[in-house]
């Protein structure tokens, strides 16, 4: 090193210290929330976490009881929502990845599922109640499962596109260079190629949705017995700990943080499953 | 340096005139435009049976692009089109009635990165053969052991077919390439630069592979390696700025060139 240079390098040292410390602390202040988040959900529902939750209906005030019918309604409005969204999703992904990529439509398309993408959710709701809730004249699980259809589509939209798109041409050519279709080379070579980064769009949607509270609040509603017709008020695991944890009933806020944890474990799950779909997209 | 200080390399398919030749592809007064760049300018050029016509020049100057044309790859993609004749067979393959996947079937191509697709070493072959033909289980196995026997990587992977496509080395993955091409039965073969991502010894086995081939298909390749060129074709056609400036016998290309560009390019003092 020439000596001249040396203080330059000592003043870029110690930029480069202070940059690194900005770093570190910030990235500590955001982690440190999370965590106390975390602790204290834990903290709070760990001690609730029992056969009971999953097998008892969610009680009147004062006396015990479970959450089975809001895991019920959960699971059935997102996998109606899931049925539902993904089709779609991946057929208007694949549409502005494949056919139109070049289209004026697909600039249209993309700029408005970028605003539904990132629309508050109690517009969505709102929405539904409108055209659904009040044109029936009364809450269903129906209309809370299709307002989280509309949350799943644009999300699985943007994943399809973007990840049939980081399918290489080279790879398309060489499809179209034995003859093969179009709609073959999506379904056989495409999709194959993208399948991991469309799966883990799906469960990122199914991630999303499991939390929702605004939407279902004004179109499932709620419901305290057992209920599985989708055309009655369906309970929901976001909507009950809502109204739980609003509740000066000690048993139902605890019900409430035990909920949370629950909803919690299972998007930690899916987002686990998620990133090893994307390792493996990486590897392959 | 003078031309005749080039060495060919041994130049043992040099076809002598008296032959009879086929033309098999014929390109006539071709024009080329990505938008508004005419990228190739009124290109005539033959493209025999049984023979290998190679395509050089500098980068840019149209050889991959008038490839392209010949399996209407440009189709793809928006705003490019071609305006000229085309004939495959006398048939014009320019024409917008033209069963583009019937094309591709007849007129393969070998690209510059080896391509497998995302399946099985096998599934990659059998995929194409399945495509458009209906055959029985013992008969695929037969046509993609075949396919592989004429790519020389049977007996590489013939213990492993079932192993992703993209478990292969590079060379390896480029000849599986060549047998996916092979399989479906093409009448000509296109090679864009098919060794530019291959060590020498990977190269060596293509260009073995594409002499061998030669007697049953029609073959254009696109190289940058003159040598290449030298030693694989028969018939060169060497390109710049998207014009056709000399296309004749390997031989005759290499040692005795009539335009003094086409001269300065092999001699590698282009400027």
């Amino acid at each position: 090193m020439n000596s001249s240079s040396a203080p330059l390098y000592a003043k870029r040292r110690r930029r480069n210290a202070i940059t690194m410390a900005i770093a570190y602390s910030a990235t500590g202040f955001g982690l440190a929330w999370l965590v106390l988040i975390l602790a204290v959900l834990v903290w709070e529902g760990f001690s609730g976490l029992s056969w009971v939750v999953f097998t008892e209906m969610t009680p009147p005030p004062g006396s015990a009881g479970g959450l089975l019918n809001p895991i019920a309604g959960s699971l059935v409005m997102t996998a109606i929502a899931v049925l539902i969204g993904t089709p779609l999703g991946i057929l208007a992904g694949t549409y502005m990845a494949e056919y139109g990529r070049y289209d004026k439509l697909t600039t249209v398309v993309r700029f408005i599922n970028d605003i539904l993408l990132s629309a508050p959710s109690i517009v969505v709701g709102l929405f539904i109640y409108e055209v659904m809730v009040a044109q029936m004249g009364h809450f269903s699980g129906w209309a809370g499962a299709i307002s989280l259809a509309v949350i799943v589509v644009p999300v699985v939209v943007r994943t399809t596109e973007d990840m049939l798109i980081l399918v290489p041409d080279t790879l398309r050519e060489a499809a179209a260079s034995i003859g093969l279709p179009r709609s073959l080379m999506i379904q056989r070579v495409a999709y194959r190629a993208a399948r991991a980064g469309i799966i883990t769009g799906v469960l990122l949607a199914i991630a999303r949705i499991s939390g929702e509270t605004a939407p279902l609040l004004f179109t499932a509603l709620n419901n305290q017995f057992w209920n599985l017709n989708l055309n009655a008020p369906l309970a929901s695991l976001p909507v009950v700990i809502f109204q739980f944890a609003l509740s000066p009933y000690k048993d139902w806020q605890k019900l409430a943080w035990t909920g949370a944890l629950i909803i919690t474990l299972a998007v930690l799950a899916l987002s686990i499953v998620a990133r090893i779909l994307a390792a493996q997209r990486k590897t392959s | 340096m003078s031309v005749a200080a080039i060495t060919v390399p041994t130049v043992t398919h040099a076809s002598s005139m008296d032959e009879d030749l086929v033309e098999k592809v014929s390109v006539r007064n071709l024009d080329f435009f990505y938008g508004d760049h005419r990228a190739l300018k009124s290109i005539s050029v033959p493209l025999y049976y049984g023979k290998v016509t190679a395509f050089i020049g500098p980068s840019g100057c149209g050889k991959s692009t008038l490839l392209r044309i010949l399996n209407r790859m440009y189709d793809l993609y928006p705003n490019q089109r071609a305006t000229g004749h085309v004939t495959l067979d006398n048939e014009d393959i320019l024409s917008s009635s033209q069963d583009l996947n019937l094309l591709r079937a007849k007129v393969g191509m070998v690209f510059q990165k080896p391509t497998p697709f995302p399946m099985t070493i096998f599934e990659n072959i059998a995929f194409g053969i399945r495509l458009y033909e209906r055959v029985s289980k013992s008969e695929l196995e037969n046509r993609v052991k075949h396919a592989l026997e004429r790519a020389a990587l049977w007996e590489e992977v013939k213990d492993k077919l079932g192993a992703n496509g993209l478990s292969l080395s590079g060379g390896q993955q480029q000849r599986l390439c060549i047998a996916r091409t092979v399989a479906v039965r093409p009448e000509v073969i296109l090679f864009d630069e098919p060794c530019s991502a291959l060590d020498p010894i990977s190269t060596a086995k293509i260009e073995e592979l594409i002499d061998e081939l030669k007697d049953d298909y029609t073959i254009a390749i696109v190289t940058h390696n003159m040598q290449q060129a030298a030693r694989v074709s028969d018939f060169t056609a060497f390109m710049y700025l998207g014009e056709l400036v000399e296309f004749g016998e390997t031989t005759r290309i290499f040692t005795s060139p009539t335009d003094h560009r086409t001269q300065d390019y092999i001699t590698g003092c282009f400027c």
